[in-house]
């Protein structure tokens, strides 16, 4: 996928402020050909100004954008070889259907017989035949949603850009639509640049997912890598469960955590360099004391359909294990880590800052993920320029 | 407890409609008389149209309002899109405050102010006589205008932000996509302003008092000269017909906007 | 600054020219003429003047008082019990409350003064049933019912249109917490109301306490009122100074009841409240 592709679309040094602080720090991103590549990361970490700034919406303050190896940081929006689907759709209330879809040919003075069969081409790929003279406010949300992408499509773009458009939708739905959306993208083949705050829609739909935190970019990599071998504490925690402990690499393959070794597979690092750890829920089992290479007490076991939740208390570190086995709360347990479930990774800026499940409820995750973001402004709707 | 406020409503309406009732009747009256009915008779309806005076000053007040409304929603509907652009804090307040002037002012507040500034332009020049059509229309323009402003902020402000950002990604050249995207969409808000902006411009009696010269005459102000004296009964009748006019075309509108609804709540499938 | 968008902002700048002309200067126009002289030169001589007004101030604020707390008492259950009807049955009420503000606003104070004459429409009424006639026309009274026939709508629709957003819920919950009518009147509706009531109030009295031709016709001249002195300034003596001062004070007192008003009337969607 990388570097034998052409790359169509680049960012070099692309920063942007609001307000005197920035939302945008010097980011450096390739985008190729036939891509399905998300912007994936919390709100307020950049990833929509970065769309935007791609649209043409906004202005970098400083930093280029290439099309092709063509700088278009002073070229409109309306001379730009993208189209967009707004996050609300932006559907024009006083057209129906047909004439929303129309709208860019009609501009481009594209003659109404060839109009009329490519819109009846676009309704067939959303699946919304015989919608034409529908007017849009009659509309649901999923079928708002694949008029809006419609009405970009038709266009023919080489990139499409999609701000977070299956937000509003629920779950069954959205699940549908991305299902959809992906099989729109390769039928096409065309780029597709997503935006999600969504890590699960980012893992199942792209090609490459771009992890974003506050302004920088923290990793880019295909779905697998960005979950077995993130980078740091940040895009371990946001991507899927994690376990993050405080370790030392003694040598290659040699960690040492809460004093014990365990093999894992990773190198390179320095002799008794301090690191970050990674250990999936999912792949910890839980054994008998004399089997475990730790030891702990049950605290809690929530029961989540496809597995348990299981949090065991081992030296005070909560950690967090998804198995299908029932274990009761006060149980005294082992827990075993093959070397292949470890990861490490070099301490960064985010170290310390996610770690146990000491107090862990899925909202207060939630609310935890927000609050370790500095208050941003509203950046996302303030910047119309 | 039902019949004291059916009972109570029912005594309000007929305080608020009893001159009115009594205009509608004296327009009738076979004599010159507002004191005492002495028959049915069209003679005032008749008499009407024979008034010159009357007539000339029903003309002006009618181009007066046409023209004034439209220029205040032309320039109005331009400052709501720009008020609503605006980024400075302060900017945005200072120019909605002044919006509010000339609707909280007390009309003959404003319409003193603005002859005075008309006076007084007119020495600076040293021209004399300046009181006429044109500052009538200045005047009415000027109170019009945050009428219309307000009525079209609220609708730019419920838009999708975005449709103006749509039209431009599928190729619309800036100026061209408000026209096709937005203006549309704020269409109700601007008639609605515009609307007010007529009928406040007909109605208008203070401040067209003190803008106006006696070349230009408007209804109002024909309408205040005569009750300086007598009235005679053909402004009673011009009253009931513009009344009956505006009547027929609230009930119009009405029953239009019944239907429609009626056709909306079909349509949801 | 972006250039793309200079074109948007630059859309207000008629109407901001526009206003600096014809509202700013105009009111810079009444304050310079308040404190200069017929030769241009400063004085005070026209506010020192304004003492011998004050009666006049007086009766116009207490008449105008009068007439705002008459219409609030005779909107309020009206406004509530349109609000509570149907949609329809609503707008067709309100249309009705309207419709009287249609004809010329002179022509119906002129009308009442019909009604009101010593031979007009009432006493020929009562004469009828053999009753005295009464003097009702050229007294305070009538002056004050002028105005709150003339601004009694601006009083019902404010209200109206606060209490129609009111949710039958908000009611309901009061009750399922154990308010009795009484209490969900005091607690719930009229607090809900005060923004209808603080814009209702300012519609009424502002235009009460500046009018002229009512008192002029239903008062026959013996009650003079702010606006009819400022109206004699400039059509019959031509002090015009005199004239500014009279009306800068009454953009003051306008300005302060607004203001001690608005406290209420929050809306800073920046759209009528109506």
């Amino acid at each position: 996928m990388t570097g034998t592709e052409s790359c169509i679309i680049s960012l070099r040094g692309v920063t942007k402020y609001y307000n005197g602080e920035a939302v945008l720090r010097g980011i450096n991103l390739d985008i190729h050909d036939k891509e399905f590549i998300t912007l994936l990361g919390p709100s307020g970490c950049g990833k929509t100004t970065t769309l935007r700034i791609i649209g043409g919406f906004v202005t970098p303050d400083e930093g280029d954008v290439y099309f092709n190896g063509r700088r278009v940081n002073d070229v409109p929006p309306y001379k730009r070889p993208v189209n967009t689907v707004f996050q609300k759709y932006a559907l024009f209330p006083h057209l129906n259907v047909y004439d929303n879809i129309a709208f860019g040919p009609r501009l481009r003075k594209v003659p109404e017989s060839e109009i009329s069969r490519r819109v009846k081409e676009m309704l067939e790929l959303v699946n919304l035949r015989g919608f034409e003279r529908r007017s849009v406010n009659s509309l649901s949300g999923g079928q708002q949603q694949r008029v809006a992408i419609a009405r970009a499509l038709i266009n023919d773009p080489k990139v499409l850009l999609l701000d977070e458009p299956l937000g509003a939708l629920d779950l069954k739905l959205r699940k549908d639509m991305q299902v959809e959306l992906k099989n729109i993208q390769q039928q096409m083949s065309i780029t597709f640049i997503y935006v999600t705050h969504d890590q699960e829609e980012a893992l199942s739909m792209s090609d490459t997912v771009v992890v974003m935190d506050t302004g920088e970019i923290q990793q880019i990599g295909t779905p697998e890598e960005i979950y077995n071998e993130p980078d740091n504490a940040f895009v371990a925690d946001f991507i899927g469960e994690s376990n993050i402990l405080d370790g030392t690499m003694v040598s290659d393959f040699d960690v040492v955590i809460f004093g014990r070794h365990f093999e894992c597979l990773d190198k390179g690092f320095e002799k008794n360099e301090p690191v970050d750890v990674v250990v999936r829920p999912e792949d910890i089992d839980i054994v008998s004391v004399e089997e475990g290479m730790l030891s702990g007490v049950v605290t809690n076991v929530t029961f989540k359909g496809l597995h348990y939740e299981i949090i065991i208390d081992i030296e005070g570190f909560k950690w967090m294990v998804q198995t299908t086995d029932f274990w009761p709360v006060a149980a005294v347990v082992g827990i075993k880590i093959d070397p292949d479930a470890i990861h490490i990774m070099k301490k960064s800026k985010y170290s310390g800052a996610f770690g146990d499940y000491s107090s862990f409820s899925e909202e207060l995750d939630k609310l935890s993920e927000l609050e370790a973001q500095p208050e941003q402004p509203p950046v996302e709707e303030e910047i119309i320029d | 407890m039902k019949t004291t406020i059916r009972i109570y409503t029912a005594l309000v309406f007929i305080f608020l409609y009893l001159p009115i009732a009594v205009m509608v009747l004296y327009s009738f009256n076979s004599i010159n008389s507002t004191g005492v009915f002495g028959g049915f008779s069209l003679r005032w309806y008749r008499e009407l149209f024979r008034d010159t005076e009357t007539l000339t000053a029903l003309r002006n007040t009618l181009i007066l309002a046409v023209i004034s409304s439209l220029v205040a929603t032309v320039i109005g509907t331009a400052a709501a899109v720009g008020i609503d652009k605006m980024r400075k804090r302060w900017v945005k307040s200072v120019t909605l405050a002044v919006t509010n002037i000339p609707m909280v002012n007390p009309e003959i507040v404003t319409g003193v102010s603005m002859m005075l500034l008309f006076v007084f332009g007119a020495r600076l020049v040293n021209a004399s006589g300046v009181l006429g059509f044109w500052t009538i229309l200045i005047a009415h323009i000027t109170f019009n205008l945050p009428y219309v402003i307000l009525s079209v902020l609220p609708k730019l402000r419920q838009i999708d932000p975005h449709l103006q950002e749509a039209a431009q990604d599928l190729g619309c050249p800036p100026l061209k996509s408000f026209f096709l995207a937005v203006f549309p969409t704020i269409l109700p808000g601007v008639l609605t302003g515009a609307v007010m902006a007529f009928t406040l411009s007909l109605d208008d009696f203070v401040i067209s008092y003190f803008t106006s010269g006696p070349e230009f005459q408007t209804l109002p102000i024909r309408i205040f000269a005569m009750t300086k004296k007598r009235v005679t009964p053909d402004i009673y009748a011009l009253s009931t017909m513009l009344f009956a006019a505006i009547l027929i075309l609230l009930i119009a509108i009405n029953v239009l906007q019944a239907r429609s609804e009626k056709q909306q709540s079909k349509k949801k499938y | 600054m972006n250039k793309r968008s200079l074109g948007a902002r630059l859309a207000a700048a008629p109407y901001m020219v526009w206003s600096v002309l014809f509202v700013v200067a105009p009111l810079i126009m009444v304050g310079y003429y308040a404190i200069t002289d017929s030769t241009g030169a400063f004085t005070v001589a026209n506010f020192a003047q304004l003492g011998t007004y004050s009666d006049i101030f007086i009766r116009s604020i207490w008449f105008s008082l009068i007439a705002t707390l008459i219409c609030l008492v005779i909107a309020y259950p009206i406004a509530y019990t349109i609000a509570m009807r149907r949609e329809r049955s609503q707008r067709v009420l309100v249309m009705l409350v309207m419709l009287p503000m249609w004809m010329n606003f002179l022509l119906r104070t002129y009308s009442w003064m019909a009604i009101l004459e010593d031979t007009g429409v009432i006493n020929t009424l009562i004469g009828y049933f053999g009753i005295k006639p009464f003097h009702m026309i050229n007294t305070p009274g009538a002056v004050i019912l002028g105005m709150v026939y003339n601004f009694l709508p601006y009083m019902i629709l404010p209200i109206y249109s606060v209490l129609a957003k009111l949710e039958r819920s908000m009611i309901e919950a009061a009750q399922d917490l154990g308010a009795g009518r009484f209490q969900v009147l005091t607690k719930i509706i009229l607090p809900h109301s005060m923004p209808g009531i603080a814009s209702g109030l300012t519609m009424v009295f502002v235009p009460s306490v500046s009018t002229f031709y009512i008192s002029q016709k239903l008062g026959g001249g013996k009650f003079d009122l702010i606006g009819d002195t400022i109206e004699r300034q400039f059509q019959t003596s031509y002090n015009y100074h005199l004239g500014a001062a009279i009306s800068f004070v009454l953009m003051i007192l306008i300005l302060v009841c607004i203001s001690v008003l608005n406290k209420f009337t929050v809306d800073d969607e920046g759209g009528l409240l109506i």
